[in-house]
């Protein structure tokens, strides 16, 4: 019975553009970010990336950098704002070196261009706002930018609870049973 | 929704008809715990989309706050006892 119009045929039908590559499973993607298991590995990766020993790496910038670095990882290049997250950090180190061999000014990124303002609705005003805070999300189309954007909150929220649980752990000591909240899945009663 | 199947990609938001930001800014509305608490009929695609950009800032400067928080930690503990923990946890 091919007369439903079913949402997942029809956009298998679409020719392949970038947009349309950035189809996220919405509801197995945002679970993921909520279990226990997925913020006790980022954790780990976190903690992982930040023990190199040159006392360069502890700096607030440096401890971000990396915690975005590991949480774009985790999103194993399944979303839009992941790979802009890896390939800005690529950009950034390429302008760098560039800077330092040829010293010519170079914009790494395209959209600092000011575009030419027109006079936008108030709902268009936000949406180009909320595309500048998603990385990677300035040219999408509003229901990837909106579907970009529930997996990256989805994503933050696990950033967050997890750095606050390992700031907890740094700070008391390593016998307290960890408490996690918002865990689906796993509940470890230790 | 058949307007999916027309709906084209390559311009920015200027094709996409009301009746599509309104069904997926409902969708962005279940995630914004604010919104949620209130009665969720109420909000407007442009408060939702406010308040969805209000809240990344604050989940933003929540990371920058606990990246500050954790640098100085991470001077003078021992991480390798943090991740003996988290181990032990996973593997539980």
């Amino acid at each position: 019975m091919s007369s439903l119009a079913n949402p997942n045929v029809s956009r298998k039908r679409r020719k392949i553009d970038p947009d349309s590559q950035t189809r996220i499973p919405a509801e197995t993607g945002l679970t993921r970010w909520r279990t226990q298991a997925e913020q006790l590995i980022y954790s780990s990766k976190l903690v992982d990336a930040l023990r190199s020993p040159d006392s360069d790496s502890v700096t607030g910038r440096a401890v971000r950098d990396a915690a975005d670095r590991v949480l774009a990882v985790s999103a194993r290049g399944k979303t839009r704002w992941s790979r802009a997250i890896l390939t800005n950090r690529l950009s950034l180190r390429l302008a760098h070196i560039n800077r330092k061999h040829k010293k010519a000014p170079k914009p790494t990124a395209r959209s600092m261009k000011p575009a030419p303002q027109k006079k936008l609705p108030p709902v268009q005003k936000k949406v180009k706002v909320l595309s500048r805070l998603v990385p990677g999300c300035r040219k999408v189309s509003l229901p990837n930018l909106l579907e970009e954007t529930t997996d990256y909150i989805a994503a933050l929220e696990m950033q967050v609870r997890a750095m606050t649980f390992l700031t907890g752990l740094l700070n008391g000591g390593g016998s307290a049973a960890p408490a996690f909240g918002q865990s689906d899945q796993n509940v470890s009663s230790s | 929704m058949s307007s999916r199947r027309q709906q084209s990609r390559q311009s920015g938001a200027s094709r996409i008809t009301d009746d599509q930001i309104a069904d997926l800014v409902s969708k962005l509305q279940q995630l914004i715990p604010e919104i949620r608490s209130r009665r969720s009929n109420k909000s407007s695609a442009s408060k939702v989309l406010q308040e969805t950009c209000n809240y990344i800032r604050n989940l933003h400067q929540e990371v920058d706050d606990l990246s500050h928080r954790l640098s100085g930690l991470l001077q003078s503990t021992d991480a390798d006892s943090a991740q003996a923990t988290i181990i032990r946890s996973l593997l539980m």
